[in-house]
């Protein structure tokens, strides 16, 4: 349900480990016979962890009396810990956990067509009483996830397919291409990556898992047909961005002024130099280079594109070609 | 008791601690509390101790931990006693809906790829600790995603929270890196870009800055003056003003090849057949930069007719690149 966290253990810090263990105490308090597979997954650490965790509890109390220590049972796969009423309560809410949670359910309430904003105002209320100051240092924090474009209806109705499981047919415009497709794909989830709303599913047009932004969405139509995507279909790893470079694709290096620094920052890249002017050297990969043509264009010199030469051959030719509607010289 | 090395032995000399300030009823002077935890005893010598004592106190604090120092009674009168108090040390006792636990599950796991990965599970794990667990599906397949990809979102947030000016090397758009000083005021995430805003002293007003221009460190200033963030502030409303900053739009007229430029015509005001191969498409524009980047990506498909300056851009754009690619090819 939770995060896994990142590896404790392994350079966790003594007093990351004890505030740790002072939510782990009252965790596992409150779930008397619980295993140890499911304790770990609830915790977010590894068995072995938690197991190094009990040991050292076992030894600790507010005197060293036996009727004093924390009394922990973990002879076999169950867990019991008793005698911890001292920290029966998990410590008050740090400053970064109150702003995720908080600044995350302000951003879910912007949503639009989140059908739950009644549970969103309902938590934030009773997260605010008990966070007290915090809440306004957390309101410093803000995230806007709204993609300032009216997808609300196509969102709504995403979500009902996907609810009903039940396939859809996208009227979809592919800027790079500059074409409106047609398409039915099968939903599997609808992701919010850096402000913008994607679709992800199983499209039967390309017999592969695409994602579809929202607001390039023309028309979505819910169909009367089963929805479940082929075993097959795998979610992407969004952690790389929504733009993920195929085996195949090829090579293409530009060298962009200082000025066009943006790009790097803009698109997916390989790698990076700083050059001496101001400028850096770009690497990146695609499968598709009509975008590139089209940046480079855009870019107005202020970008080359090195590699590959037929790629600046291309950029050079549309120039030309749109230069001559224009009663300029070259 | 144990002889667990290092920082094991120091999270049980911590745990061991906080349990016994707890626990008592009436604040414990450090001799005492030295006598209760069984690892104080590992302390070389009296000054050993105190410092040990005094840094595991700091770190407490630091944890967030409310250790209070309060006098004692006349036994000791010239020694402090400490204690920690369960009203201030615990959290309150919420109990949550489980449609109110579902979007705060959601709300945690959107920072799941950010560098609050660990705090926002952590609050989950919190909330959870009192045994609930019912969670509502409702809001299946919707998944929000945070990203804190920039190197100096850790420092600047430390800063915003703490109300400490800080200063950093910041690169401008047209590559230019220039020192600045700042009083942090928000920071706001828009369009999946982390931005701060505050005051920045050497313009004497409020600037907008981009968290991926940051060039180098971010340093806080701990001697500089405390300041109020003005009552009010809203950093979304900063950043969307200093993103768009949209004058009265104006019209534009471009011609455009059929079936093709179909992101002009879904915003155009109106789109007229001129013959088989071409439409006359009307826009409105807020900035000719924008508008020229858009047309020329067309190439020859599209064509600005109108006003002069949107053609002058496209045209300087197509030439600034021919010239370009014709040395490298």
């Amino acid at each position: 349900m939770t995060p896994p966290r990142q590896r404790p253990g392994t350079g966790e810090t003594a007093t990351a480990r004890l505030a740790r263990l002072l939510t782990l105490v009252p965790w596992l308090s409150n779930r008397p016979g619980i295993s140890v597979e499911d304790a770990a997954a609830g915790l977010g650490i590894s068995q072995d962890q938690l197991r190094a965790d009990l040991d050292l509890i076992f030894v600790c109390g507010y005197g060293q009396m036996p009727d004093e220590l924390i009394e922990v049972d973990a002879e076999g796969d169950r867990i019991v810990v008793r005698n911890a009423e001292t920290i029966a309560r998990p410590l008050r809410l740090g400053v970064d956990e109150a702003i995720t949670l908080m600044v995350g359910l302000r951003a879910l309430g912007d949503v639009p067509g989140l059908t739950d904003t009644d549970a969103i105002g309902r938590a934030l209320a009773r997260l605010e009483e008990a966070t007290g100051a915090l809440g306004a240092v957390a309101g410093r924090v803000s995230v806007s996830i709204a993609d300032g474009q009216d997808t609300a209806g196509v969102l709504a109705d995403a979500r009902r397919a996907l609810a009903a499981q039940r396939r859809v047919h996208l009227r979809y415009l592919v800027p790079s291409r500059d074409e409106t497709t047609e398409r039915d794909v099968d939903l599997m989830r609808v992701v919010n990556l850096d402000g913008h709303w994607y679709l992800e599913g199983w499209c039967h047009h390309a017999q592969d898992t695409r994602l579809f932004r929202l607001d390039r969405i023309e028309e979505l139509t819910v169909l009367d047909v089963d929805g479940t995507p082929p075993s097959t279909a795998r979610a992407r790893d969004l952690d790389l961005g929504t733009f993920q470079p195929g085996p195949t694709d090829q090579l293409v290096v530009l060298r962009v002024r200082p000025g066009a620094r943006w790009v790097s920052d803009y698109y997916p890249v390989e790698s990076v130099t700083d050059l001496d002017d101001g400028g850096q050297e770009i690497s990146l990969r695609t499968g598709d280079t009509e975008w590139l043509r089209r940046l480079a264009l855009r870019l107005g010199g202020l970008g080359i594109v090195l590699r590959p030469g037929s790629l600046a051959q291309e950029v050079a030719y549309a120039a030309r070609a749109a230069l001559a509607a224009y009663d300029v010289g070259t | 008791m144990s002889a667990a090395p290092g920082p094991t032995a120091k999270t049980e000399r911590l745990l061991n601690l906080v349990l016994c300030l707890l626990y008592t009823r009436r604040p414990l002077p450090k001799s005492r509390l030295r006598e209760m935890v069984p690892q104080y005893a590992s302390a070389a010598s009296d000054e050993a101790f105190d410092r040990m004592f005094e840094r595991d106190k700091d770190e407490l604090r630091e944890l967030g931990i409310p250790l209070r120092t309060e006098e004692l009674s006349d036994l000791w009168d010239d020694e402090p006693g400490y204690r920690i108090h369960e009203r201030d040390y615990a959290l309150p006792d919420l109990t949550f809906e489980p449609d109110e636990l579902a979007v705060l599950g959601l709300a945690a796991r959107a920072w799941a790829q950010a560098s609050l990965a660990g705090p926002a599970a952590e609050a989950i794990r919190k909330l959870k600790a009192a045994g609930i667990e019912r969670d509502e599906d409702s809001l299946v397949g919707i998944e929000p995603r945070l990203r804190t990809t920039e190197p100096a979102f850790d420092p600047v947030r430390r800063a915003v929270i703490a109300g400490q000016t800080v200063t950093f090397d910041y690169r401008r758009p047209d590559g230019e890196v220039a020192h600045r000083r700042v009083q942090p005021w928000g920071m706001a995430s828009w369009h999946g870009r982390w931005y701060l805003t505050g005051h920045d002293e050497a313009r004497g007003a409020e600037r907008v800055f981009r968290l991926s221009r940051i060039v180098g460190a971010v340093v806080p200033d701990p001697r500089a003056a405390p300041y109020a963030v003005p009552p009010g502030h809203d950093a979304t409303v900063s950043v969307r003003r200093s993103t768009n900053g949209l004058p009265q739009p104006e019209p534009a007229v471009l011609r455009v090849r059929a079936g093709q430029g179909h992101t002009l015509r879904r915003r155009a005001v109106s789109v007229e057949q001129v013959d088989e191969y071409w439409s006359r498409v009307r826009v409105e524009y807020g900035d000719v930069e924008s508008l020229a980047d858009e047309v020329v990506g067309h190439g020859a498909d599209v064509v600005a007719e109108h006003p002069g300056p949107v053609i002058e851009a496209v045209v300087r754009r197509l030439q600034g690149a021919l010239r370009a690619h014709e040395v490298s090819t």
